[in-house]
């Protein structure tokens, strides 16, 4: 019972950060409630027994990514972007509708595809540093050095960006 | 134990309010932001479906969600403020051409 409402919170924070990012005006709120989103999906990684990727969440997203976030809405002066009136607002709202229909749709998809897939026949908690780590380092260990060339040319990448007048 | 059709329920939630985001507003930051979300979103579907299948492979997948992430936001970012500094008004409906 106990994980049950410890998830219950955890989503409807997880939802209403969410929700605030989406319709808050100011980009700053945005990306400090992302930062609380990102919180609250690190403690569900850490509830399924994923605690590297709690740890990596909380330092990959909510450290750096974030960071980089902040820094690039402070640069681009805030709160001047989405003033006055939107010439497209109609267009705009069509995402609520457009929003509802996805989720019926995935819904639809996911309560069908559960009845087509058996339940687990044992649900092993296998999902530990070491076994992620035997796994990363053996079968996914090129994927693994790609990682690291696509990092270094997103790297060279944004330094060309950045240049003055590239 | 929380069952495994929660995780994916909120998933698929949080991924439908990333998706409006990206329509819904005209802040390029913005809507890289919904993007991160509807990312997350998926992560979090991925762990759920490793745990039922009871092996790592859905955390190594989320791993390298993470660093292509983390590359994806490095030269978005750095390409807004290219183009920020192009423009100096920074709304998506600007953005119509591929180049000028």
């Amino acid at each position: 019972m106990m994980p049950r409402v410890a998830f219950v919170l955890i989503a409807g924070l997880a939802v209403a950060s969410a929700l605030g990012l989406v319709l808050r005006r100011n980009p700053i709120h945005g990306a400090l409630l992302l930062v609380v989103n990102l919180g609250c999906i690190a403690a569900l990684y850490l509830m399924l027994g994923a605690e590297f990727l709690a740890a990596a969440q909380v330092i990959v997203y909510a450290g750096a990514i974030m960071v980089l976030f902040v820094f690039a809405i402070m640069v681009l002066i805030p709160g001047k972007e989405e003033t006055g009136p939107d010439p497209r607002r109609a267009w705009r709202l069509l995402a609520a509708p457009l929003g509802a229909a996805l989720l019926l749709e995935l819904g639809v998809i996911l309560l069908a595809g559960r009845a087509a897939v058996p339940a687990p026949a044992a649900p092993a908690p296998a999902g530990n540093v070491a076994a992620l780590g035997r796994l990363l380092f053996t079968d996914y260990l090129l994927p693994f050095e790609l990682t690291s060339v696509l990092l270094l040319a997103a790297m060279v990448g944004v330094l060309l960006l950045a240049r003055r007048r590239a | 134990m929380v069952p495994d059709t929660w995780y994916v329920a909120l998933s698929a939630v949080l991924f439908t309010i990333g998706v409006c985001g990206v329509v819904l507003r005209r802040n390029p930051l913005v809507i890289f932001m919904s993007l991160e979300l509807a990312l997350n979103a998926a992560n979090l579907a991925l762990v759920a479906f490793g745990q039922r299948a009871g092996n790592a492979e859905g955390q190594a997948l989320v791993f390298f969600v993470m660093a292509v992430a983390a590359a994806e936001v490095a030269v978005g970012l750095a390409i807004i403020v290219a183009i920020f500094r192009v423009r100096q008004r920074l709304s998506v409906d600007d953005l119509s051409l591929m180049r000028w």
